[in-house]
């Protein structure tokens, strides 16, 4: 199975070399995709020289606009299965293959990779880990699928969802928005348990203090997409 | 008539023609004009005649005239602003799919362009 790894990137210079090895480890570069998100740095050209695919978003469009340009990609060039992967070095490019086993045996549509799915793994402030929680509970009830980790943005996704992403993909919380979405136009969701490294380098963007302000946000954002008219 | 009148009507009358003349020069586009056009008639015509503004205001059950013109003049400014979030909203969709669309088109272009390096190395 054709199969294409997206790996978004903002300013990743420095994680990007260490992310793109581990991936040539195990699959072909040929088949792995970086979308610079209008970075500063030399995300674009670091990313070149690997020997990788780049697509260079002329300015910062956000996550949201930078992972549909990669799902563009991936259904204009006939990929049956679509992989979102970190620029940061969280993932591990070894657990793809965990991922893709519910797409290939047609089980589900898309695949989360988790951190949760085995308790006690990961580590999160405390204030995080209740907001992860009682977030993961709401979602949950409404898409009437467990979600432990609705923030991953380690994912497989077959082709019926790679040609529903590159038509509507939310711009401002995306990992958590398109879940609702994709219950919203039916299509199966399943997680996997995966391992989470820290960041190799870079800043996460999202810090203590913010965490319950974000959390009302994506909540309203949810609320709003079940409200929303998807075809 | 007095002179507080005679200002209103020029006041309303001048937002009337400038708006109309931005769009005869290009500046303002029709489709963003015609609630300015409006607002600007009604208080174009609460301002020639007391009556008919005393009367209006008598209609809706406001006891007071100027708060009535105030509170058109606010659902007008309301309405303009609403307009333009859903003009900036459609633009920002339209500068997300350019973006994505300039990228895309690079990415293939250079694509196609190695492929010609390609064929030439191996032929030369």
């Amino acid at each position: 199975m054709k199969l294409l790894i997206i790996v978004p990137a903002y300013n990743e210079e420095e994680s990007l070399p260490g992310v793109i090895r581990n991936l040539g480890e195990n699959f072909p570069l040929s088949d792995v995709l970086v979308v610079n998100d209008g970075s500063r740095d030399a995300t674009a050209q670091t990313a070149r020289g690997m020997g990788v695919k780049v697509l260079d978003l002329p300015f910062n469009l956000g996550i949201g606009g930078a992972m549909q340009a990669g799902y563009l990609h991936a259904k204009q060039n006939g990929y049956e299965i679509a992989v979102q992967f970190d620029g940061d070095g969280q993932h591990v490019a070894g657990e793809i293959q965990k991922l893709i086993r519910p797409l290939a045996a047609g089980t589900a549509d898309i695949v989360i990779g988790s951190r949760f799915l085995v308790p006690g793994e990961y580590r999160a402030s405390f204030y995080r880990m209740t907001g992860i929680r009682i977030f993961s509970f709401i979602l949950s009830r409404i898409i009437g699928t467990a979600v432990t980790d609705s923030t991953s943005g380690f994912r497989a996704a077959n082709r019926r969802v790679i040609e529903f992403f590159a038509r509507t993909y939310p711009d401002d919380y995306p990992e958590a928005e398109s879940l609702v979405l994709l219950h919203k136009v039916k299509l199966r969701m399943t997680e996997v348990a995966v391992t989470m490294l820290e960041r190799t380098g870079g800043r996460s963007s999202i810090t203590p203090v913010r965490s319950l302000y974000y959390m009302t946000k994506v909540l309203m954002a949810i609320f709003i997409d079940l409200m929303k008219k998807v075809r | 008539m007095d002179i507080l009148n005679i200002l209103a009507i020029i006041g309303s009358g001048s937002i009337f023609l400038g708006v109309i003349e931005l769009v005869r020069r290009g500046k303002l586009k029709e489709k963003y004009s015609i609630l300015w056009l409006l607002a600007s008639l009604v208080l174009f015509i609460f301002s020639t005649s007391r009556d008919i503004l005393v009367y209006a205001s008598a209609l809706v059950g406001i006891h007071y005239p100027p708060s009535f013109l105030f509170l058109l003049a606010f659902v007008f400014l309301l309405l303009i602003t609403l307009h333009f979030s859903i003009v900036i909203s459609g633009l920002s969709e339209k500068s997300k799919k350019l973006a994505q669309e300039i990228a895309l088109l690079r990415q293939e272009m250079r694509d196609v362009l190695e492929r010609g390096m390609e064929k030439r190395e191996t032929k030369g």
